[in-house]
C-alpha cells in the first residue's frame, strides 16, 4: 500500500504534465479525445501518440538503466538503424520470420555487449565509449542496405509495424509489454536495487560484493535490445530499411525522456514507468503541434525549454538547497567529518 | 620523444600515410586542385572544429554546433531575401547572436554546475528551432555581394585554387593557434582541462573563462555558418545535421585528448583534412560508397580513444615506479 | 638570535564546529621566522582543520590569526596567498598537463604585445627552479617528473606567490629517501632565507631530523607545544595516542576465556607496493587489533585479507582449507565482511534508504535473481535499527541524512546481516560521537562473545586494549610486532612503533 502510494507520489509531476500537455491540446482541438473503433481495432489522437511514441519510448526503457548507472548511451539511433537494416536485410534474404527476429535482437545485444566492454573493461567513460558506434554506426547500417533503402513486403514483419493486437497497434503493444516486463524484472529481483547502488557509489558495492562489472555490461546490453527492438518496429512500420534516417537524434529523444522521468543523469534511482511518461509527453507535444496548427517548427524550441527547466530543477545547486532545507527541518544534520 | 606529441605525430603520420596511399593508387590526386578544394570543402567544418577544440581542451563539448551552423545561414538567407541590409552588417549581427548564444551556455554550465553535454543538447535543440521557426524552406541566396566574396581566390601553381572560405579556414586555425598557445585565456583553457578545481585553486577564473570557451565557439559556429552560406549560396534550416560528430571526430582523430587538456589546435587541421581525404578517395574511386567515410571515421575515433588511454596508463605506470 | 624567536604567524583561541561534531577547540598555534614547526596527530587530530583555518580554506569560528602582527581573516586560499601564506599538499595542487613553467606563472605570465611572451616565461621558470638547485627542461608537462620534483615546483610557486609563510601538508607521503633529502634540503634553505614553515607528517624520523619545535594536537584539543631537542620519541607518540601513559594491564578476557582454535590463517600474505608479506592468524571468538601510525600499512592490510586489492604472494586458509580471496565478492563468499575507514566514499551509498544499505551486501551475496522480500527486508532493517540502536526517523530514510555515527552502524548492520565469521573493522570508531563510539565498543566485545573472528583497525590506542586479545603493530607497511596477553597495552604498543621509528632512523 505505501509502496503503491510512494510510486504514485514518484510519478505524480510527469503524470500532471501529460494530463495538462493533453488538455491543452484538446482546447485547441476538441475531437482529440476521441476513440474510434474500426475493424477491432482503436483509432484516435491519443492511439497515434503511443503508437508514434513508440521508438523512443522503447529506447528510454535501456537508456533509463545505463543512466541509472551513471552512464549514458549515444548509440541508441545508430544501433536502430544498424538493426532495423539487418531485420530488412534477413527478411529479404528469405529467412523466416522468427529467425530474422533473433538475428535482429542478437546484433542490438551484441551492439550493446561492444559498448559495455569499453564502459566496464576498458574503463572509458560512457558518452566516449558510445560515441564510437554513434558515429560509425550508421555508415555499418548503410553498409548492410547498401547504401538503399532495403524495401521488402514479408506480411509477418510488416506486421510487427502496423498490425494490432487486442483493438491496440503492435508497436504499443510492444512497448508496454517490454516496458512492463523490465520494469517488473528490475523490481521484482534485485536487479533494480544493485543498479541503483552501483550508480550513486560503484566502489562501495564493490565492497559490498555487487558485481559491477557484470551489471553495467548487462545495463548497455539491455540498451542494445531496446535498440534493436525499436529500430525492428521502425523499418516494419515503413517497409523498408533506411540506414540514413532510421533512429536519427532518437537518442536525444530517449535521454530527454528519461530526464522528463526525473532520472538524475548523476545515476541512481531510476524509474522505468517515469521515463516511459517522459516519452509520451514528448510524443504529446509533438503530435499536440502538429494537431493545433502550430508551426511543426516550436517543436525543437519548446523542448528546449523543457530541457532547460528540469535542468534548473535538477542542478546540483537546487538540489542543495532542497536537501538543506529537509535536513534543517528534520533537525537531523549529519556530522560533517574530518577529510584527514 | 615527449609522448605528448605523440597523438599529434600518428595524426599526421597517418595523414601522410593515407595521401601517399591515394596518390599511388590516383595520381591525380597529388596536384593543388585537389588540396584547394580539399581546403574549400572542409572550409566550414574546420572553422567550427577550431572552437570544437578548445570546448573540448577545456573537458567539455558543444553539440549545439552544427544547429548554430544552419540557423546562421537560415538568418543570412532571410535577412538578404526581405530586407536591404548589407551582408557585412547582418554577418556582424548573426555573429553577435551566436557569440551570446554560447556565452549564455556558458553561464548555465557554470552557475549551474550541469554537464556540458546536456546543456549543449539543449542549445542544439533551440538554435534548430530557430532556424525552422525563421523558415522551413531553402532559400537561395542571391546577393551581389556574395558573388564577389566567391570570386577571391589565390591561384596555386598548378591550378588549385585558395578560395576566400579555404583562406579563412586557414587563418582561423592560426589564430587559434596563437590564442590557445600564447594567451592566457589559451593556458587557462588547458588548466580546466585539467582539472578544474586545481585550476579554481591556482587562481584561475573558472566561471569568467567557461564562458569565454563556449562563446568563442558560438562565435566560430556562427562563422562557419557564414562561410556554410556562401559555400552554398543558400540558407536550409535542415542543413548541417550532425556537424557536431563529424567536428567532435576531427578534434579527436587530430589527437586532442576527449577528456580535456591534452591536444593541439594545429591536429584538428590534420583531424579535417584526414576527413576530407577519405572523401576525396571515395569519389576519386567512384565505386565506392559514402558509408566508407562514416566506419573508417568511427574506426579511428576509437583507435585514438584507445592510444589516449594506454598514453595515460603508461604515464601512470611509469611515475610509480619512478 | 633575538630576530629568529619572533613570532611571524600566532593563532590564539581557534575554535571550529562542523554540524554535530567540534573540530578545533581554543587551539592556539605560533610560528616563529626562521623555523620548522611540525605539526602532529592522528587522523581527524584536527591538524588540517587548523591548516584550513589558517589559509582561509574554513571560516574560523572564533579566534584570532595574527600574520607580522596584524590581525588576517583571509576567506580564501588565494587572499592568505597574497598576504604570504602558502601551502603545499601532499596530492600536488598543480596541473599535471601543463608545463613546468605554465605551472610556475599560471595567470601571471609574462607579456609582450599581449602575448605570452614563452621564451621569458620559460627562463624565469628556469632562473627560479635553480634557487631550488633544480635543473629541469620547463617546457615538459608536469606529469613526466616525479612527485618529488612537482613538490618542489609546487613548493616554488607558493614562496614566490607568498613569502612568509609556507605550509607543507603531509609533502614526503610518497616520497623515497633519497627525495626525502633533496627536500630537507629545499625546506633548510628556505627557513634560512627567513621563512616559517609548518610541516605536517606522519613520518616521526623526519620530524626529529628537520623541525625545532612540534605542536600536538589530539580530537581538536591541543597536547602541547614543545622544542624538538627536549621531547623523546616515546613521550612524543604518548602524546599522540595515548592520554596518559599509564601501565594499563590488559583484562585478558577474551584472550584466555572464548577463544577457540584457528580459523583464518593468511600465510606470507602481502602485495608489494602495498603492504609487505606478513602471517596472522585469527582464532574463532577473537579480536585481533592492528596498531600503527598512520601510513603504516593499516588500511593497506585490511583491503588486502578482503580482497579488494589482490594478494600477489601468499595464501588464506580457513578451517585448514585453501581458499581465494582476490576479490571482496570472493571473500563475502568466505563469509568474509569489511567497514571500510572511508565511510564516505567507500561504505555507504548515500541516496539509497537506510533498509536498503542495510540489505545490501546480503542481496548482493544471494545474487540479484533470488531478491529479498521487501517484508524480508523490513523486518531486516528494523531488527538492526532497534539492536544497534540506529537513530533514524525512517528505515526508509536516505542514509546521506543520517549523522557519521548512525552511518557506521548502517554499515555494521549491513554486514551483521550478512552473518559474517571474520569481520574486518578499518577505524569503526573514527569521526562519530561519544555516545555511537561506546556503543560500538560494546558490539565488538558482543559479537566477539557469539564467537565471531574480528580485525579492528584503530588510532584509539585504549580501545583497541579494551577489546583486542592480540594488538598486531605495523610500521613501514610491513607488520613487525605482536602483542599477546599481559603484554597488550598501550604502553606496550607505544613501545613497539618506537622502537620501530628508532630502528629506521
Amino acid at each position: 500500500m505505501t509502496a503503491l502510494r510512494s510510486h504514485i507520489v514518484r510519478l505524480a509531476p510527469q503524470i500532471a504534465a501529460l494530463a495538462i500537455i493533453l488538455l491543452m491540446i484538446s482546447v485547441a482541438f476538441p475531437g482529440f479525445f476521441r476513440i474510434e473503433v474500426q475493424n477491432g481495432r482503436l483509432y484516435g489522437s491519443l492511439i497515434d501518440i503511443l503508437n508514434r511514441g513508440a521508438p523512443v519510448a522503447l529506447l528510454a526503457i535501456g537508456m533509463t538503466v545505463v543512466i541509472a548507472t551513471r552512464g549514458i548511451d549515444l548509440s541508441v539511433g545508430a544501433v536502430m538503424a544498424i538493426c532495423g537494416a539487418v531485420a530488412a536485410a534477413a527478411i529479404t534474404s528469405g529467412y523466416s520470420l522468427p529467425a530474422t527476429l533473433l538475428i535482429t535482437a542478437a546484433t542490438g545485444l551484441l551492439c550493446g555487449l561492444w559498448n559495455g566492454l569499453l564502459v566496464a573493461v576498458l574503463d572509458i567513460q560512457p558518452i566516449i565509449a558510445t560515441l564510437v558506434l554513434m558515429v560509425a554506426g550508421r555508415g555499418i547500417a548503410q553498409l548492410i542496405t547498401e547504401g538503399a533503402i532495403l524495401t521488402f513486403n514479408h506480411p509477418g514483419l510488416i506486421f510487427v509495424g502496423s498490425g494490432s493486437f487486442a483493438g491496440l497497434p503492435m508497436p504499443v503493444v510492444i512497448w508496454l509489454v517490454f516496458g512492463i516486463v523490465v520494469a517488473l524484472v528490475m523490481r521484482r529481483t534485485a536487479l533494480g536495487m544493485l543498479i541503483e547502488a552501483l550508480g550513486i557509489n560503484r566502489r562501495a558495492s564493490m565492497l559490498s560484493g555487487v558485481s559491477t562489472g557484470v551489471l553495467l555490461i548487462a545495463a548497455y546490453v539491455l540498451s542494445g535490445l531496446c535498440a534493436a527492438i525499436a529500430g525492428t518496429i521502425a523499418v516494419a512500420d515503413i517497409r523498408g530499411a533506411d540506414a540514413n534516417n532510421a533512429g536519427l537524434w532518437l537518442e536525444l529523444d530517449a535521454i530527454l525522456a528519461v530526464v522528463i522521468g526525473g532520472t538524475s543523469l548523476l545515476g541512481g534511482r531510476f524509474s522505468i514507468a517515469a521515463s516511459l511518461l517522459g516519452a509520451m509527453i514528448i510524443q504529446s507535444i509533438n503530435t499536440g503541434i502538429l494537431l493545433s496548427g502550430f508551426p511543426p517548427e516550436f517543436n525543437l524550441i519548446i523542448k528546449a525549454a523543457i530541457i532547460v527547466l528540469i535542468l534548473v530543477i535538477q542542478s546540483p545547486r537546487a538540489q542543495g538547497a532542497i536537501v538543506w532545507f529537509s535536513r534543517s527541518r528534520a533537525g537531523d544534520r549529519p556530522s560533517e567529518q574530518e577529510a584527514k | 620523444m615527449n609522448p605528448r606529441y605523440l597523438p599529434l605525430a600518428a595524426t599526421v603520420a597517418i595523414f601522410v600515410a593515407a595521401y601517399l596511399l591515394c596518390i599511388v593508387q590516383y595520381p591525380n590526386m597529388l596536384s593543388t586542385r585537389v588540396i584547394g578544394n580539399l581546403l574549400t570543402d572542409n572550409a566550414f567544418l574546420g572553422i567550427a572544429a577550431v572552437g570544437m577544440t578548445f570546448v573540448i581542451l577545456s573537458g567539455g563539448i558543444d553539440l549545439s554546433i552544427g544547429s548554430v551552423i544552419a540557423f546562421t545561414g537560415v538568418f543570412l538567407a532571410v535577412v538578404l531575401q526581405s530586407t536591404s541590409i548589407h551582408p557585412l552588417l547582418a554577418f556582424a549581427a548573426v555573429l553577435a547572436i551566436t557569440t551570446c548564444f554560447g556565452a549564455m551556455m556558458g553561464a548555465i554550465i557554470h552557475h549551474l554546475a550541469m554537464p556540458p553535454f546536456i546543456v549543449t543538447l539543449a542549445g542544439m535543440f533551440l538554435a534548430r528551432g530557430m532556424a525552422f521557426v525563421l523558415t522551413i524552406d531553402s532559400i537561395p541566396i542571391n546577393h551581389p555581394f556574395y558573388a564577389t566574396l566567391k570570386s577571391f581566390y589565390y591561384r596555386l601553381p598548378g591550378g588549385g585554387r585558395i578560395t576566400l572560405i579555404g583562406g579563412l579556414m586557414l587563418a582561423v586555425f592560426a589564430i587559434g593557434i596563437v590564442i590557445a598557445h600564447r594567451t592566457r585565456f589559451g593556458a587557462n583553457v588547458y588548466a580546466l582541462g585539467g582539472g578544474a578545481s586545481t585550476a579554481q585553486l591556482m587562481g584561475v577564473p573558472v566561471g569568467k573563462t567557461t564562458i569565454l570557451i563556449y562563446a568563442l565557439s558560438g562565435f566560430l559556429a556562427g562563422l562557419s555558418g557564414i562561410v556554410f552560406s556562401l559555400y552554398t549560396s543558400a540558407g536550409y534550416s535542415l542543413a548541417t545535421v550532425g556537424v557536431e560528430l563529424d567536428a567532435i571526430a576531427a578534434v579527436v582523430i587530430g589527437g586532442t585528448l576527449l577528456t580535456g587538456g591534452a591536444g593541439f589546435v594545429a591536429g584538428t587541421l590534420v583531424g579535417i583534412l584526414i576527413q576530407g581525404l577519405i572523401q576525396t578517395y571515395i569519389t576519386f574511386d567512384g565505386s565506392l560508397s559514402s558509408w566508407w567515410t562514416k566506419i573508417l571515421i568511427g574506426f579511428l575515433l576509437f583507435a585514438f580513444i584507445l592510444m589516449q588511454k594506454g598514453l595515460l596508463h603508461l604515464s601512470q605506470h611509469n611515475r610509480r615506479h619512478a | 638570535m633575538q630576530s629568529n624567536s619572533e613570532n611571524i604567524l600566532t593563532a590564539t583561541g581557534i575554535d571550529k564546529f562542523f554540524p554535530g561534531a567540534k573540530a578545533l577547540n581554543k587551539v592556539d598555534f605560533s610560528l616563529r621566522k626562521s623555523e620548522v614547526h611540525a605539526l602532529l596527530g592522528e587522523n581527524g587530530a584536527g591538524k588540517s582543520t587548523l591548516v584550513k583555518c589558517i589559509t582561509g580554506a574554513y571560516r574560523r569560528d572564533s579566534g584570532r590569526i595574527l600574520l607580522d602582527g596584524a590581525e588576517i581573516d583571509p576567506r580564501n586560499t588565494q587572499e592568505a596567498q597574497k598576504v604570504g601564506i602558502g601551502t603545499v599538499y601532499q596530492e600536488v595542487n598543480l596541473l599535471p598537463n601543463l608545463t613546468v613553467a605554465e605551472n610556475l606563472f599560471l595567470g601571471r605570465q609574462p607579456r609582450r604585445f599581449g602575448l605570452v611572451a614563452t621564451g621569458e616565461m620559460n627562463r624565469k621558470a628556469r632562473e627560479l627552479l635553480g634557487e631550488y638547485e633544480l635543473d629541469i627542461d620547463v617546457t615538459a608537462e608536469l606529469s613526466r617528473y616525479s612527485v618529488a620534483v612537482q613538490q618542489v615546483v609546487a613548493i616554488a610557486r607558493a614562496v614566490d606567490l607568498s613569502g612568509k609563510v609556507l605550509i607543507l601538508d603531509e609533502p614526503t607521503a610518497s616520497l623515497d629517501t633519497h627525495e626525502v633529502a633533496m627536500l630537507f634540503g629545499i625546506v633548510r634553505r628556505l627557513k634560512q632565507r627567513g621563512l616559517g614553515i609548518i610541516f605536517i607528517t606522519h613520518f616521526l624520523e623526519q620530524v626529529y631530523e628537520i623541525s625545532d619545535r612540534i605542536t600536538v594536537l589530539r580530537n581538536g584539543n591541543l597536547v602541547g607545544t614543545r622544542d624538538t631537542a627536549d621531547l623523546p620519541r616515546r613521550d612524543l607518540i604518548a602524546m599522540m595516542l595515548g592520554r596518559e601513559l599509564i601501565q594499563e594491564v590488559h583484562s585478558g578476557r577474551t584472550a584466555t576465556g572464548a577463544a577457540g582454535e584457528v580459523r583464518f590463517r593468511f600465510t606470507d600474505y602481502g602485495r608489494s607496493g602495498h603492504i609487505q608479506p606478513f602471517d596472522l592468524e585469527v582464532r574463532v571468538g577473537e579480536v585481533v587489533g592492528v596498531a600503527g601510525l598512520l601510513g603504516s600499512g593499516r588500511t593497506e592490510t585490511a583491503e588486502i585479507l578482503f580482497g579488494a586489492e589482490r594478494a600477489d604472494s601468499g595464501k588464506a586458509e580457513v578451517d585448514g582449507k585453501t581458499v581465494d580471496i582476490s576479490s571482496p565478492r570472493a571473500a563475502i563468499r568466505q563469509k568474509f565482511g569489511f567497514c571500510p575507514e572511508d565511510r564516505k566514499t567507500e561504505g555507504i551509498v548515500a541516496d539509497l534508504s537506510v533498509r536498503e544499505n542495510i540489505v545490501l551486501a546480503l542481496q548482493a551475496r544471494r545474487g540479484w535473481a533470488r531478491p529479498i522480500s521487501r517484508g524480508e527486508q523490513e523486518r531486516l532493517a528494523d531488527r538492526y535499527i532497534e539492536a544497534l540502536d540506529i537513530r533514524t526517523s525512517d528505515r526508509e530514510k536516505p542514509i546521506k541524512l543520517l549523522s557519521g555515527g548512525n552511518q557506521q552502524k548502517v554499515i555494521l548492520a549491513r554486514w551483521l546481516a550478512t552473518n559474517p565469521e571474520f569481520l574486518i573493522l578499518d577505524e569503526p570508531t573514527r569521526g562519530i560521537d561519544v555516545g555511537a563510539h561506546a556503543e560500538i565498543i560494546r558490539l565488538i566485545e558482543t559479537l566477539c562473545e557469539q564467537g565471531m573472528s574480528l580485525i579492528v583497525i584503530s588510532s584509539e590506542l585504549e580501545e583497541l586494549v579494551a577489546y583486542s586479545a592480540r594488538v598486531i603493530v605495523l610500521r613501514d607497511r610491513a607488520h613487525v610486532a605482536e602483542l599477546v596477553g599481559e603484554d597488550v597495552s598501550t604502553a606496550h604498543i607505544v613501545e613497539a612503533i618506537a622502537a620501530g621509528e628508532r630502528g629506521a632512523a
